[in-house]
């Protein structure tokens, strides 16, 4: 008997982070919270030498497990930014766990698998593994949503997270039934052919389900609800994570199920994103403005950028791909330095989450308030900083497509975001000092100088990130 | 000298300034001397550094100079620079208005003195790259960022209603903005470029002409501004600290107009004829119901904010008659009303600086106190009102001869608006210098210091020198105006040779 054993080598950088992970795990239950510190450590260099790995694999296309896993110039664009973002949640974790008392070594654990499950989304090619990836990041993020488990806050976001999730996750494996049911395949290049073949009503259904489920994970109308109360509920550094990553590994398996396998109805599935986009903008400029809370208000500026970074996928051009990744990256950037900025906000009596509390942060920490201040204006797009060029490159591709109207919204929709970007910023600069903060942790003054100096001295040498993005978009083609 | 990038080393050479004030260390007191006098002499190096780009200036080229060309953002959008007769003005402009602005400002702000000074050294890099930038996306880069430091500037140093007016003035203009931006990327998929000097020469199609001239109006009517949309500037300019006042009224409105220059006129000419006669009636309107308005104004920066759209008025009035005469006027105008709108602001802050308070009512007779001021004032009061002899005059003269040949109904009414422009500035002159000094707060009035007297001097000079020699202006953009006029009017001939011919047969 012939048993074919399947290339293992485009793997290694997923087999690279599950060991890890379980590793990590062994020694954590042997010497208990003790070894919490070595894990971090551990866990970022694995996640570093896993970001090493998938640089230097090759750009062209190499497809294993019979064709159900690739890796391409996309698949390793996406995946270092997950993988980025993933060390970057864990050096934000470090000081804000250790403040409560709640360190737990399992949380830099659950963070590599559920990074090693949005890699294997990124390339997965067909449906199951699809699934695959989707579940081990969904049930990793659900602990992590609920890791401050004596806090009820936390566990109510974690419960909540968790059945909503359970539903798109459900809606997710109808859709991919009805998916396999109509074309008798679950690879994508099989659904692609039949797609071809004839567009029938039950793929489309199919389709529309399938979109569903992954956009409740990217966060976009109409599936956005639990976002606010997540993103509250949880742990800062956990809503960090959230923010960034599972949102970038989502939005790959869009790309790729989008151009993947259904790139002869692209008409079909573009009026969907455009609807998503044009919703998503909407809300996210218009229900931020009444927000108190600042982690609140990084939900709904969260959703709305979700809807620009769609412009370029409605767009549905390889051009529009590289829009969409190029906003991703600065996305992240700009969502990872934010967020260590709102750990910052810490007094003796612990952190605040008020909008307010932020008052003359110019003048008690003016370097803090000064990266915090380039983040906020680069979050609404204001040229030279890094957000510019995000929208730039997504309403270009837009406009090349000949969607105006979708583009007008967007711009217009920019400018009323602005506005709560630019309260906090008049907070800071223009109001009366509350109580000063706490000096801000080493690790978070890392974090806010690379993406802050990243987001503010972008425009200085742009073309590395806007080249890769080219390449990443091309392989897709 | 040839192979230096003059034109990067002025526009970041006050960015470099501006990171060199935040890394200054120590005690208050220091630090605050050390960041003014740093800003100071970063942005008179700029000037002196800006003037070698007038000495090498070929002015008998139409064409761009100094061009500098890169790699910017991989793919056809490019680092690139130059300036030609129509932009050299400008740049000049910045470069000479900064250091006064920031002298202006040594007394006056005794408040987060590195910040204002940072805020200020940016701002300046962002306006000259605005001028310089000879690529739409590089423009658009410089044009917009502009907005951030101007919004703290407003937001942080200014007057009461200060959070009000930094919003309006933020929201009005990106809104504005981001229209124009749609319509650069529009014109870089239709023609394949960004760059503006190929793009000088592309001819759009006629049915984008309109749509792509009414975005850029969006940006630059709010900029520049215009009748209805001038709403934000006098909120902004009466809440601004003095400085800001300046920059704004000299540079950050000459951006609109150097925007219809250098995009409307020349690259959508067809619409540029179409929308003209709109656009003289706004002209018209502003210049009238502006200088209207400016008559009743009780506050001085008020005033003259209003005064400054009217002003604008004629400069768009100038640019849409497209002929030589009114684009050189126009240019004339804004360069003009650059020094003489500045001076005006630091006249309002001289005093406001020693009574805090710009009621008009409030002052009265300072003639009798402040002999040098009374005099200073007097000129630029002059100035703005056009008088001959000053710089005010052959902008207004030349803008006006134009709008006559195009419509003489049009120059007419805009006429109206030099008398009217009388009435407002010499009342407020009577007011506020002239008659008894009965005021109990106006008797301990100093007149000007030696500091202010150096920040009069250069504007004086100008003002009298270009009204009795407009040579060097008008020679500078002579042939650059001239290209743009020639091709607005072959495009326009062209197209009526055709209807002509559809016509006959």
């Amino acid at each position: 008997m012939h048993i074919d054993i399947p290339m293992f080598g485009p793997i290694l950088p997923e087999l690279l982070v599950l060991v890890g992970a379980l590793v990590l795990l062994m020694w954590g239950a042997i010497r208990g919270d003790k070894s919490v510190d070595v894990i971090d450590y551990a866990a970022i260099a694995v996640l570093l030498a896993a970001t090493a790995i998938v640089v230097l694999e090759p750009g062209t296309p190499v497809e294993t497990f019979n064709g159900s896993f690739v890796i391409d110039n996309f698949s390793r664009f996406m995946k270092v930014l997950v993988l980025l973002a993933a060390a970057a949640a864990i050096v934000l974790a470090f000081e804000y766990f250790k403040q409560r008392n709640i360190r737990r070594f399992e949380f830099s654990i659950l963070l590599l698998t559920a990074t090693a499950g949005m890699m294997i989304m990124i390339s997965a090619r067909d449906l199951i593994t699809l699934y695959l990836g989707f579940e081990l990041m969904s049930l990793s993020l659900y602990v992590i949503a609920a890791i401050d488990r004596d806090n009820l806050r936390s566990t109510e976001a974690g419960l909540k997270y968790f059945v909503l999730s359970a539903l798109a996750s459900g809606m997710l494996l109808y859709g991919s039934s009805l998916i396999y049911g109509f074309t008798g395949t679950v690879s994508f290049v099989g659904i692609a052919a039949a797609a071809k073949a004839s567009a029938s009503t039950g793929l489309i259904f199919g389709l529309v389900f399938l979109f569903a489920g992954i956009v409740f994970k990217i966060s976009a109308v109409p599936f956005h609800m639990w976002t606010p109360d997540v993103y509250e509920g949880a742990p800062t550094p956990v809503t960090a994570y959230f923010a960034a990553a599972p949102k970038v590994a989502a939005m790959a398996l869009l790309i790729r199920v989008a151009f993947d396998a259904f790139p002869t109805i692209v008409p079909q599935w573009k009026q969907i994103i455009i609807f998503i986009s044009i919703a998503s903008m909407i809300l996210g400029s218009f229900a931020a403005i009444g927000q108190r809370n600042i982690k609140r208000m990084m939900a709904y500026s969260s959703i709305g950028h979700i809807g620009f970074a769609l412009v370029g996928l409605a767009a549905g051009t390889a051009q529009g791909v590289q829009g969409v990744l190029i906003y991703m990256a600065i996305y992240v950037a700009m969502t990872l330095g934010t967020f260590a900025c709102i750990l910052a906000m810490r007094r003796k009596s612990g952190n605040v989450e008020e909008i307010d509390q932020l008052a003359g942060l110019a003048r008690t920490q003016p370097l803090v308030a000064m990266f915090f201040g380039a983040l906020l204006f680069s979050l609404a797009g204001i040229p030279p900083l890094a957000g510019f060029f995000a929208k730039f490159y997504v309403f270009l591709a837009a406009i090349d497509a000949g969607l105006y109207t979708l583009a007008v919204i967007g711009v217009v929709t920019s400018v009323i975001g602005a506005y709560y970007y630019l309260r906090i910023v008049k907070i800071m600069y223009m109001d009366e000092p509350a109580e000063p903060f706490l000096p801000m942790p080493n690790g978070l003054r890392v974090i806010l100088g690379v993406f802050g100096l990243f987001v503010i001295f972008f425009f200085a040498y742009p073309s590395p990130l806007v080249v890769a993005a080219e390449a990443a978009a091309k392989s897709l083609f | 000298m040839n192979n230096l990038p003059l034109l990067s080393l002025t526009i970041f050479l006050p960015l470099a300034g501006a990171l060199f004030i935040l890394l200054l260390r120590g005690d208050d007191e220091a630090v605050r001397k050390n960041a003014r006098w740093a800003a100071l002499w970063t942005t008179l190096i700029t000037l002196f550094v800006s003037i070698f780009l007038v000495t090498g200036f070929d002015r008998t080229q139409a064409g761009f100079q100094f061009v500098e060309d890169h790699p910017w953002l991989g793919g056809v959008i490019r680092y690139h620079l130059g300036v030609d007769g129509i932009s050299l003005p400008f740049v000049i402009l910045t470069t000479f208005v900064m250091p006064i602005a920031i002298l202006a400002s040594f007394r006056a702000i005794e408040m987060r003195v590195k910040e204002y000074m940072i805020a200020f050294l940016v701002l300046e890099t962002l306006m000259i790259g605005t001028f310089a930038a000879l690529d739409m996306v590089l423009f658009y880069v410089f044009f917009e960022g502009g907005l951030i430091p101007m919004f703290l500037i407003i937001g942080i140093w200014g007057g009461k209603r200060r959070v009000y007016a930094s919003f309006k003035f933020f929201l009005y203009t990106l809104l504005g903005s981001v229209l124009m931006l749609l319509a650069i990327m529009a014109m870089y998929m239709e023609s394949g470029t960004t760059d503006i000097a190929k793009l000088l020469t592309h001819d759009f199609p006629h049915a984008w002409q309109p749509w792509l001239f009414l975005a850029f109006l969006a940006s630059f009517a709010v900029k520049l501004p215009m009748w209805p949309v001038h709403t934000w500037l006098p909120d902004a300019h009466v809440e601004a600290p003095t400085a800001g006042s300046v920059i704004l009224a000299a540079i950050l409105l000459k951006m609109g107009g150097y925007g219809f220059l250098r995009f409307s006129l020349p690259m959508f000419p067809l619409a540029s004829e179409l929308f003209a006669p709109m656009m003289f009636t706004l002209s018209v309107v502003a210049i009238v119901y502006t200088s209207l308005v400016a008559m009743m104004q009780e506050d001085m920066k008020k005033l003259i904010a209003y005064s400054s759209v009217a002003h604008m008025g004629f400069v768009t009035l100038g640019m849409f008659s497209l002929t030589k005469e009114g684009l050189q006027g126009a240019v004339f105008q804004m360069v003009s009303h650059g020094f003489v709108s500045g001076a005006l602001f630091l006249c309002v802050g001289v005093v406001y600086d020693r009574l805090h308070t710009r009621d008009i009512d409030a002052y009265g007779g300072l003639v009798n106190r402040m002999p040098a001021y009374a005099v200073v004032f007097m000129v630029f009061t002059m100035a703005n009102v056009g008088l001959p002899g000053t710089s005010g005059f052959v902008g207004e003269f030349l803008t006006l001869l134009a709008a006559f040949k195009a419509n003489p109904n049009v120059a007419f009414f805009a006429t109206l608006g030099v008398i009217l422009s009388a009435c407002y500035a010499l009342w407020l002159y009577r007011r506020v210098v002239f008659g008894a000094l009965t005021k109990p707060s106006l008797q301990g009035m100093r007149d000007l210091t030696p500091r202010e007297i150096v920040l009069f001097v250069p504007l004086l000079i100008l003002t009298v020198l270009f009204g009795v020699w407009p040579g060097p202006i008008l020679d500078t953009s002579a042939n650059s105006v001239a290209f743009v006029a020639e091709r607005a009017q072959t495009a326009i001939q062209a197209v009526h040779k055709t209807a002509m011919l559809m016509g006959a047969q």
